[in-house]
């Protein structure tokens, strides 16, 4: 493996971590203010990026797609926490996983309802196609690059927003204690639905820009939330600063594993089983790191309540 | 744990269902036909081509089979082997079903060969087509109008083989399909390998692989991801300007996934024995009223069960409606006696078919919309690998 392969592939791990962080800011943001496990968080995201592929093929402009997509996916999140979430935050975890577990059975097969079984067209913008080459024979697609900065500006936005501003005081407050944020007079349920609709946003706003780059088909949320629990996890529940960080480890660890491991393997194995070990254990370093990162730190990187 | 009370309840309620065990009455002159389609998940798409397939070849025939009327009963597998066998379990003792045909996976058709053939019932595969049940394991009330599944890949290991190709990358899932399909290609691929990846099933970005291609500088590309996988290698991959590069594969580019691959796969390889451009009347009539219904370009899920409706027809007319000579019946349908959309068509001793292997390139049709076409064919009257081993009792 050249120098310039490996550097090629820590670009890669960022790619697939910037796009991991939007699908887990608004997840640990959801978990870490309102205590709240939102499993439907990846089915959020699967609706974004529907509604961004359908928008943009009814306007026939991808801009159009993603400034409607938000509202839409916004106010479909509302919608989520007025009728179902809403009365579960008082309850205890499990039913909150059993509840949002039923959400994502239904609108895995209400998606499947309106747009069908096979996979949906989500097109590249004409303004971001092309690419630049990185290495021979290689193209690095403009449109990631595009990726990239919104995914960075994003998080920018996010550590703004949450440390300069008096709506993320609050919810810094309500993350450390809801019942003192409450008794001060703040009305937490407001506050509840705005972070909640917020990280509904943010989920379509995910979706609808990995539309261009992944298969927007019913399912297509269910293993970005397992990664995404995974981040929120490793960052520390509640903290977007974790959240950026761990996303970023998750995505470099995941990248490099799969395309070092079966060269690593090799010189312990025949070329063969190697290959095969190699992509098992790369698929499982994900989860290895995770857990070796808790025996030490078990609230995470950045832990929110002290 | 919820995938598994959701799967209880579910079992539960078919038991239920059979167990009062209402015989219904066999309309007079009729015949049940049972289609086993996955309706649920991402691999819907394919189920519903399969049964649409199904439906159009009984609408080309008034809604009968050989003369008799025809009912069928949609059974979704969910893609759970214990599901499918519980369903196809009341399908042939509640609804008491003459034929099952259907099945898009080999694991469903794995889990309910043996529950169907020991009944004495006739089970036609209109898509898996396992080496299981190929060689040694060849059963006589066992049918396939597919193909056997290693052969498809050895079709793009001959064609790489053909083409001069001398380096070729391999890339599959690590599953037991993405090994068969690197062996099957193997098999008739003399060139080097340059590399081996092993994706997970869940692999959702494909950067990493790419990198590794474009540093290997392969003449080609073999690759088998079949489903949402195959989406998105094949726009990664023309989006990272690899397309130079000959993408040959095996279930990535088919019409089912290309209306969500778009343009990023003009000019991909596949192979299969039938391809929706095959010019022949039958073809003709079955993907033009396929279009006509469903706004959408059959594939071979499709393609192969409305051959096993007109399969059954003919069976059905040489026996004059006798259902019960089932000697008869399996004769009649080894005879193969109908007019396939792939043109020449007919059983081997294992009752898997033996037909021509065509390599496939993604064009686009009059209408706009994209297709697998035709490039030349590889093989002609294949065998499959196994019959050789099959001692059909």
């Amino acid at each position: 493996m050249t120098t310039q392969l490996l550097l090629v592939q820590a670009l890669n791990g960022l790619q697939l971590g910037i796009l991991l962080f939007l699908v887990a800011a608004g997840l640990t943001l959801v978990f870490g203010v309102m205590d709240f496990i939102n499993l439907a968080h990846g089915v959020q995201y699967m609706l974004g990026a529907y509604l961004g592929a359908s928008l943009a093929a009814a306007t026939g402009s991808f801009w159009w797609g993603l400034l409607l997509a938000l509202p839409a996916a916004l106010l479909a999140g509302l919608l989520l926490e007025v009728l179902v979430f809403r009365h579960l935050y008082v309850r205890d975890h499990l039913s909150q996983v059993l509840a949002t577990f039923g959400v994502i059975l239904f609108l895995n097969q209400g998606v499947k309802l309106v747009w069908g079984a096979a996979p949906l067209e989500s097109p590249i913008p004409a303004l971001l196609e092309g690419g630049v080459e990185i290495m021979p024979g290689l193209q690095y697609p403009l449109y990631r690059i595009a990726v990239l900065g919104a995914g960075i500006v994003t998080a920018g936005g996010l550590w703004w927003l949450v440390e300069r501003t008096r709506a993320g005081m609050l919810v810094r407050a309500g993350a450390t204690n809801a019942p003192m944020v409450s008794a001060l007079g703040i009305d937490i349920n407001r506050l509840f639905t705005m972070v909640f609709a917020f990280g509904a946003m943010l989920a379509g706003f995910a979706g609808v820009l990995a539309g261009p780059i992944f298969s927007v088909e019913p399912g297509m949320g269910d293993n970005v939330l397992i990664l995404a629990f995974v981040v929120i996890v490793i960052g520390g529940i509640g903290s977007i600063r974790g959240a950026f960080i761990a996303a970023l480890l998750v995505g470099l660890i995941d990248t490099l594993g799969k395309s070092l491991m079966p060269d690593l393997m090799r010189l312990f194995l025949d070329a063969s089983s190697a290959r095969q070990t190699g992509a098992a254990l790369a698929s499982m370093l994900v989860y290895v790191a995770m857990a070796a990162i808790l025996a030490f730190r078990p609230a995470g990187l950045f832990p929110v309540r002290a | 744990m919820i995938g598994i009370g959701r799967r209880g309840l579910l079992g539960g309620t078919t038991a239920l269902l059979a167990a009062p065990a209402i015989l219904h009455a066999q309309p007079a002159g009729g015949v049940k036909i049972g289609v086993v389609a996955v309706q649920t998940g991402p691999q819907a798409a394919l189920g519903n081509q399969l049964k649409d397939g199904f439906a159009l070849g009984l609408r080309h025939l008034d809604g009968k089979l050989g003369g008799l009327t025809a009912e069928t009963v949609i059974i979704d597998d969910e893609l759970k082997p214990d599901v499918a066998v519980t369903k196809v379990r009341a399908a042939l003792e509640r609804d008491r079903v003459d034929f099952v045909v259907g099945v898009v996976f080999s694991n469903i058709l794995q889990a309910i060969i043996r529950p169907v053939t020991e009944s004495g019932t006739i089970l036609i595969s209109t898509n898996a087509g396992p080496s299981t049940f190929a060689g040694r394991g060849c059963n006589q009330n066992f049918f396939t109008t597919s193909y056997n599944n290693d052969q498809v890949h050895s079709v793009m290991g001959q064609a790489a083989q053909d083409a001069g190709y001398r380096r070729v990358f391999v890339m599959v899932p690590n599953y037991q399909a993405g090994r068969d399909a690197v062996a099957g290609f193997k098999s008739k691929f003399q060139g080097e390998v340059v590399d081996e990846v092993f994706v997970p099933l869940t692999q959702l970005d494909f950067s990493a692989e790419l990198a590794k291609i474009a540093a290997s500088r392969p003449d080609a590309i073999f690759t088998f991801m079949p489903g949402g996988l195959g989406v998105n290698l094949v726009r990664q991959y023309r989006q990272a300007g690899l397309a130079n590069i000959p993408f040959l594969s095996t279930f990535t580019v088919d019409e089912a996934t290309l209306p969500a691959q778009g343009d990023a796969a003009l000019g991909f390889y596949s192979a299969a024995s039938w391809a929706p451009n095959m010019d022949n009347a039958q073809n003709v009539k079955f993907v033009t009223d396929y279009i006509a219904a469903h706004n959408a370009v059959p594939a071979t899920y499709a393609a192969q069960a409305y051959d096993a409706a007109m399969l059954l027809d003919s069976a059905i007319r040489r026996v004059n409606g006798n259902l019960a000579g089932k000697d008869a019946l399996r004769a009649a349908i080894k005879a193969a006696d109908f007019r396939s959309v792939r043109g020449p068509f007919a059983f081997g001793v294992n009752h898997y078919p033996v037909q021509d292997f065509w390599l496939l390139k993604v064009g686009r049709r009059a209408d706009g919309k994209l297709e697998t076409q035709t490039d030349r064919k590889i093989f002609s009257n294949a065998v499959d690998p196994w019959a050789a081993e099959c001692r059909m009792r």
